[in-house]
C-alpha cells in the first residue's frame, strides 16, 4: 500500500467541496432481543444470553419484538418521517461465522420510517440535515479475533464469536446527502451525531453510548471539485465510536480524497476503518468486489402495518425533544447563547435539570455541575453523567449551603468527599467535620479568645473603627479552619464589642 | 388382541377403556417395525427404550387420573424434520448427522402433551427436497405395495411407515406435495392444511412461505385426529394463523357431500397423466355425483405456471434458508484441521454436507435472487402466485371444493427419475398450487391403477380444512364399501403368515 499524499485541510477545501451522508446504527434498549425473548444486558459473560432463535438453531422462527417497533416509530416520529403504513422485513444474505443463519433480518426498499429531517447548530448557523429512511434490523453477533496483532480477522491464529449481542434491535438512520457545509462538513457531520445521540437519548429507547457500541456511525464522504455539478466517488468509513472521531474522520478523509485527486488519482468506491490513535482511516474490503446481498422478503414475518392510531398513540407520548427543551432552559435559566451551548455540550442539561428538580436554583445548580464538576471529570476523564455523584446529592450540598450550613469552600470538599466514595453529602459532612461553625455557643469560645489575643485590634473597634472587625473576623476563619460562618462571627464580634 | 393394523381412533378408544395400555400397543408397533422396517426402511431412528418409556408415562398419567385427549397413548412416527430433544434430527442430510435439538418443535411438544408416543424418526429427501426419498443421505425408503418403487416424498419413510403397518398415524411436511404425493403412493391419507394453520416451530426448513405439517393416516378420521391434536396458534411462529382450527374431526365424522358443489380442475389432465389414474379419478367425480355432489368444470388457467413459479420461489427461500449451516455451531464440520480459514471450512463442509438436489436448488436459488436477475425471476414468480390466488378464488365462487388427481403417476421405480430432475418435479404437478396461496388440501386413495394407489385431491379455501375432510371421508365411506375393506387390505403382506 503507498503512503498516501494528504493534502493541507484549508487547501483541500480550497479546491473541493465535500458531501457527506451518515449512517447510524443505535441499539435498542428493549429489555429483550427483536425476534426472540433473550436478555440484552451488555457486558454479560459470552453466549449466556442466547437461545434457538437468536442461535439461528434449524426449525427456529423468528417473532417481532413489539417494544422495538414502537423504539423505531418514536425516533421516527421524533426525526419527522412518516411512519408508513404498511412495510416488510427482508433477508441481507452473506456468509460471516457471527451472523447465526448467514443473513441478517432486516429492511430493505421498504422501510418503516421515510422522509425525516433534524436541525443541527454549528457554530450559529442552523443546517437541515434530511432523513431518507430509518429502518428496523437485528444485531450481529461479535468476533474476537485471537492471536493478530491487529485484532482483525487478517493473521489472527483464531476467533472466537460472542452470540449475546445477536439479534439486538438495532435501528439505521440514513441521511441523505449533506451538501453545502464547506469548511463545516466535518463540524456538521460531529453536530448531527450529537444531536441524534441527544434525540434519542430524550426518547429513552436507547442509551446511545458510542464507546460500547449500542450507538455507531458510518460516515460516507464524497469530493468534487468546487463548481462541479457530479458527486464524486465516495468512501465510507465504518464504525466509527465517538463524537470526535466522527468530526475526525470526515476531516482526514478530506484530506486524504484531497490528496488522492490533486495527484490526478481516483477515489475509490471502499470501506474503510477509522483508527483513534493516528486519526487516519485505512481502506478495508472494496465495494467494486462487494456481495451481492440477494434481499428478498423475509418469509417467516408477516409485514409490519401499524395502526394509525398506534402511531398516533405513540406520537402523543413522546416526550419534549432536545430542541424545544434547549430553548425552554435557555428562557427559563435565563442563559445566554454561549452558555446554553456549554451547557449543551457538557452533557449537563440533564443533571442541572434533575438538581434543580430536587430543590436547587438554577443558577447554582449550573454553577456546580459547569465548574467545580465539569473540572473534576475533565480530570478524572469520564462524561458528567459518569460522575458518582447524583443530581440529588449536589441539590442536598446547595440546600446546606442555602441553610448557612456550608460554604462554596467547604462544599468543595464535601464533593471530594462524595467523589471518593464516602458517602452522600451528610455523611461526608459528619465523617469530614465540615460543618460551617454557625453554633453562637462554640463561635462565642473562639471569638473571646480571638479578642483576648488581639486586644489591640479590639481596643480599636470599642473606639468605633468598625472597619477593623475584618482582621478579626479573618482569625476567627482560621482558628475554625474555614468553618466558621462569617457573617454571623462579625455580627459576634461587633456585639461583644459593643459596637453593633 | 392384534394390535397392529388398528387405526388410531380404535386404538386410542381401547386405550382410554384400559383394555389395552400404552406400553402393549407401543411393543405390539414397535415389534411390526423390527420385523418389516428392514424392507421398508422407513425409519431413521427408532429406540425400543425411550419408545416404551414415553409409553409408560401415558399409562401413569391416565393411571393417575389425568384428563387425556383421544391420542393418548396411540402410536406416531415423527417426520426427521421436526426437532426432538431426546432424538437426533437430521431433515435427512448429512450435515445434520448426529444433530441433537437442544430444543423440541412446537408439534413435537403437543404431541407429547396430547400423550401420542413417538416411536421414532422417519426418512426423508434431505431437507424435503424431493419426492421420493431418493435424495436421503440415509437411504431411500420402500413403498410397501412394491418394495422396488418409491413411497413418495419428501415424507417418504411417514408415508412408507403408515402404509407398512408400523405405525397408525405419522408426521408430514408438505411444501410442494410433500404429504399429498406420498400419501397417493402408498394408498393412505395425507392432509395438508392451511398455510399458518400449523406450526413450523422447530421444523427445519426448506421454504418458509410454503412449508405445512400435516398429518398421515390410514382413513380419514384418524388424520383429522391428529391435525386436531397438533394444530392451533403457535406464539413461536409469527405466519401461525390467530384463528382456532376448523372443527375437522366434527367434519370427518359428519363424512357427506350433500348439497356441495365439486370443481373439476380442466387444467389438471390429459397428457401426461397415467390412464389408471385418470380412470380412478373420473371414477371418484362419478361416485361424488352420485353421493350427491354438483360436480362442475373449473377453469384455473394459471395452475399450469404453478410448477415453474414454485421452482424459483421455493429454491430462493431454500437458498437463504439453508445458509446457517455452515460448520460454525452444529452439524458437520469438514477440514478443520487449524491450517483453514472458516470460509474455507465453511466451504467444504457445504460441499461434502449437502446432497445433488440440494445444491442444485441452492445454486438455483441463489440465481434466482441475485441482483439483475430478482425482477424477471423471483419477482415474477411472485406475480403468478398472485395469479393463481386468483384462480383459486374465482373457482371457490362457483364450488365449495376443488378437485384433481394428486399425482399423474403412480409410485414410480426406484431409481428412474433420479437423474431427470424435471420429470421427478412433475410430480407435484397438481399440489403446488395449493402450497403457493396456502390452502387446504388433502389426498385419499381413490383405488388402484396397474395394482399400484392413485390419490384423489380434495382442495378447499384458506382456513376450509374442515371441507376436505367431509368431502374425503364420503368419499372414503363409499369407496370402502364399494371394495368391502380399506385399499390398503389389497396390499401384499411383508411378512410370511405364520
Amino acid at each position: 500500500m503507498t503512503t498516501p499524499t494528504l493534502m493541507d485541510y484549508d487547501e483541500a477545501l480550497a479546491k473541493y467541496e465535500p458531501v457527506l451522508g451518515i449512517e447510524t446504527h443505535i441499539e435498542l434498549g428493549t429489555a429483550s432481543k427483536m425476534f426472540c425473548g433473550c436478555a440484552t444486558g451488555f457486558g454479560a459473560e459470552p453466549n449466556t444470553q442466547v437461545c434457538p432463535v437468536c442461535l439461528g438453531l434449524p426449525g427456529s422462527l423468528p417473532v417481532t419484538n413489539r417494544a422495538a417497533i414502537e423504539g423505531i416509530i418514536k425516533i421516527g416520529l421524533a426525526l419527522n418521517c412518516d411512519i408508513v403504513e404498511w412495510c416488510r422485513f427482508a433477508r441481507k444474505n452473506y456468509f460471516y461465522p457471527d451472523m447465526p443463519k448467514n443473513y441478517q433480518i432486516s429492511q430493505y426498499d421498504e422501510p418503516l420510517c421515510v422522509d425525516g429531517h433534524l436541525e443541527v447548530e454549528v457554530e450559529g448557523e442552523t443546517y437541515r440535515i434530511e432523513i431518507e429512511r430509518v429502518h428496523m434490523e437485528e444485531d450481529t453477533g461479535k468476533s474476537l479475533h485471537v492471536g493478530g496483532s491487529t485484532g482483525r480477522i487478517h493473521g489472527a491464529e483464531f476467533s472466537l464469536v460472542d452470540y449475546n449481542r445477536a439479534g439486538i434491535p438495532l435501528v439505521e438512520i440514513v441521511t441523505k446527502p449533506i451538501v453545502a457545509t464547506g469548511e463545516k462538513a466535518p463540524l456538521v457531520a460531529r453536530a448531527y451525531a450529537t444531536e441524534l445521540r441527544e434525540l434519542v437519548r430524550s426518547l429513552g429507547v436507547s442509551d446511545v453510548r458510542m464507546e460500547q457500541g449500542s450507538m455507531r456511525c458510518d460516515v460516507n464522504v464524497s469530493l468534487m471539485p468546487r463548481g462541479a455539478a457530479e458527486w464524486g466517488t465516495r468512501s465510507e468509513t465504518k464504525n466509527v465510536n465517538s463524537l470526535r472521531s466522527v468530526e475526525r474522520a470526515v476531516r482526514s478523509e478530506i484530506e486524504r480524497q484531497a490528496g488522492v485527486l490533486s495527484d490526478g488519482g481516483r477515489v475509490i468506491q471502499e470501506t474503510r476503518h477509522f483508527h483513534e490513535d493516528t486519526g487516519r482511516t485505512t481502506s478495508g474490503r472494496s465495494k467494486e468486489e462487494a456481495q451481492d446481498y440477494r434481499y428478498f422478503p423475509e418469509p417467516d414475518l408477516v409485514p409490519m402495518a401499524p395502526s394509525r392510531e398506534w402511531v398516533a398513540e405513540i406520537r402523543a407520548s413522546l416526550p419534549e425533544l432536545p430542541a424545544a427543551r434547549r430553548r425552554r432552559i435557555q428562557q427559563e435559566w435565563n442563559l445566554s447563547d454561549l452558555e446554553l451551548r456549554d451547557v449543551v455540550n457538557a452533557g449537563a442539561v440533564d443533571l442541572i435539570e434533575a438538581t434543580i428538580a430536587h430543590g436547587s436554583d438554577a443558577a447554582a445548580a449550573r454553577k456546580w455541575w459547569m465548574n467545580e464538576l465539569s473540572r473534576r471529570a475533565t480530570e478524572q476523564g469520564v462524561e458528567l453523567a459518569d460522575l458518582p455523584i447524583t443530581p440529588e446529592q449536589v441539590a442536598r450540598v446547595q440546600a446546606m449551603i442555602a441553610a448557612g450550613e456550608l460554604n462554596d469552600k467547604l462544599a468543595r470538599k464535601v464533593f471530594e468527599g462524595v467523589l471518593a466514595g464516602e458517602g452522600g453529602p451528610d455523611e461526608v459532612v459528619a465523617a469530614r467535620g465540615l460543618k460551617v461553625v454557625s453554633d453562637d455557643g462554640e463561635l462565642s469560645a473562639v471569638i473571646d479568645q480571638v479578642i483576648a489575643d488581639n486586644a489591640d485590634v479590639a481596643d480599636k473597634i470599642r473606639a468605633g473603627k468598625v472597619a477593623a472587625a475584618g482582621a478579626l473576623v479573618g482569625a476567627v476563619m482560621k482558628a475554625t479552619r474555614g468553618q466558621a460562618d462569617a457573617g454571623r462571627a462579625r455580627e459576634l464580634i461587633l456585639e461583644k464589642l459593643g459596637a453593633s | 388382541m392384534e394390535l397392529v393394523g388398528k387405526g388410531a381412533a380404535e386404538l386410542g378408544e381401547l386405550l382410554a377403556a384400559g383394555e389395552v395400555s400404552a406400553v402393549e400397543v407401543a411393543e405390539a408397533h414397535l415389534d411390526r417395525i423390527a420385523a418389516v422396517d428392514g424392507k421398508v426402511k422407513a425409519f431413521l431412528h427408532v429406540d425400543r427404550e425411550a419408545t416404551l418409556a414415553q409409553a409408560r408415562r401415558v399409562d401413569e398419567r391416565r393411571a393417575a387420573g389425568e384428563e387425556l385427549g383421544p391420542l393418548a397413548g396411540v402410536p406416531i412416527a415423527h417426520k426427521d424434520v421436526f426437532t426432538t430433544t431426546d432424538m437426533p434430527t437430521t431433515a435427512g442430510s448429512k450435515i445434520l448427522e448426529g444433530w441433537r435439538p437442544p430444543y423440541d418443535a412446537t408439534i413435537t411438544a403437543r404431541l407429547r402433551q396430547a400423550g401420542l408416543v413417538i416411536l421414532g424418526k422417519t426418512n426423508m429427501d434431505e431437507f424435503a427436497m424431493g419426492s421420493s426419498t431418493e435424495n436421503s443421505a440415509y437411504g431411500t425408503s420402500r413403498n410397501p405395495w412394491d418394495l422396488d418403487r418409491i413411497p413418495g416424498g419428501s415424507s417418504g419413510g411417514s408415508s412408507a411407515a403408515v402404509a407398512a403397518f408400523e405405525a397408525p398415524l405419522s408426521t408430514g411436511t408438505d411444501t410442494g406435495g410433500s404429504i399429498r404425493q406420498p400419501a397417493a403412493v402408498t394408498g393412505i391419507v395425507g392432509m395438508k392444511p392451511t398455510y399458518g394453520g400449523s406450526s413450523r416451530y422447530g421444523v427445519i426448513a426448506f421454504a418458509s412461505s410454503l412449508d405445512t405439517p400435516g398429518p398421515f393416516a390410514r382413513n380419514v378420521l384418524d388424520a383429522a385426529l391428529l391435525h386436531e391434536a397438533f394444530s392451533g396458534h403457535d406464539p413461536m411462529d409469527a405466519t401461525s394463523v390467530p384463528e382456532p382450527v376448523p372443527p375437522v374431526v366434527e367434519a370427518a365424522r359428519r363424512a357427506d357431500v350433500d348439497g356441495l358443489r365439486v370443481g373439476v380442475v380442466k387444467e389438471f389432465a390429459g397428457e401426461g397423466y397415467e390412464p389408471g389414474v385418470s380412470a380412478r379419478f373420473n371414477e371418484a367425480v362419478e361416485l361424488l355425483e352420485s353421493l350427491g355432489a354438483k360436480v362442475v368444470e373449473v377453469s384455473c388457467p394459471n395452475f399450469t405456471y404453478a410448477l415453474p413459479a414454485y421452482y424459483l420461489i421455493a429454491p430462493s427461500e431454500c437458498s437463504s434458508n439453508l445458509a446457517r449451516f455452515d460448520a460454525m455451531r452444529y452439524g458437520l464440520r469438514v477440514g478443520d484441521d487449524g491450517t483453514r480459514s472458516a470460509e474455507e471450512v465453511m466451504a467444504l463442509t457445504r460441499a461434502e454436507g449437502f446432497g445433488p438436489e440440494v445444491k442444485r436448488r441452492i445454486m438455483l436459488g441463489t440465481y434466482a435472487l441475485s441482483s439483475g436477475y430478482y425482477d424477471a425471476y423471483y419477482g415474477k414468480a411472485q406475480q403468478v402466485r398472485t395469479l393463481i390466488k386468483r384462480d383459486f378464488e374465482a373457482a371457490f365462487e362457483q364450488v365449495d371444493v376443488l378437485v384433481s388427481p394428486t399425482t399423474p403417476t403412480t409410485a414410480f421405480p426406484i431409481g428412474e427419475r433420479a437423474d431427470d430432475p424435471i420429470a421427478m418435479y412433475l410430480a407435484d404437478l397438481c399440489t403446488i398450487p395449493a402450497n403457493l396461496t396456502g390452502n387446504a388440501a388433502i389426498s385419499v386413495p381413490c383405488g388402484l391403477a396397474d395394482g399400484l394407489p392413485a390419490g384423489l385431491q380434495i382442495m378447499a379455501p384458506v382456513l376450509g380444512d374442515d371441507r376436505v375432510y367431509r368431502v374425503g371421508a364420503a368419499v372414503e365411506r363409499a369407496l370402502e364399501d364399494r371394495w368391502g375393506g380399506p385399499l390398503l387390505a389389497q396390499a401384499p403382506a411383508l411378512v410370511e403368515a405364520k
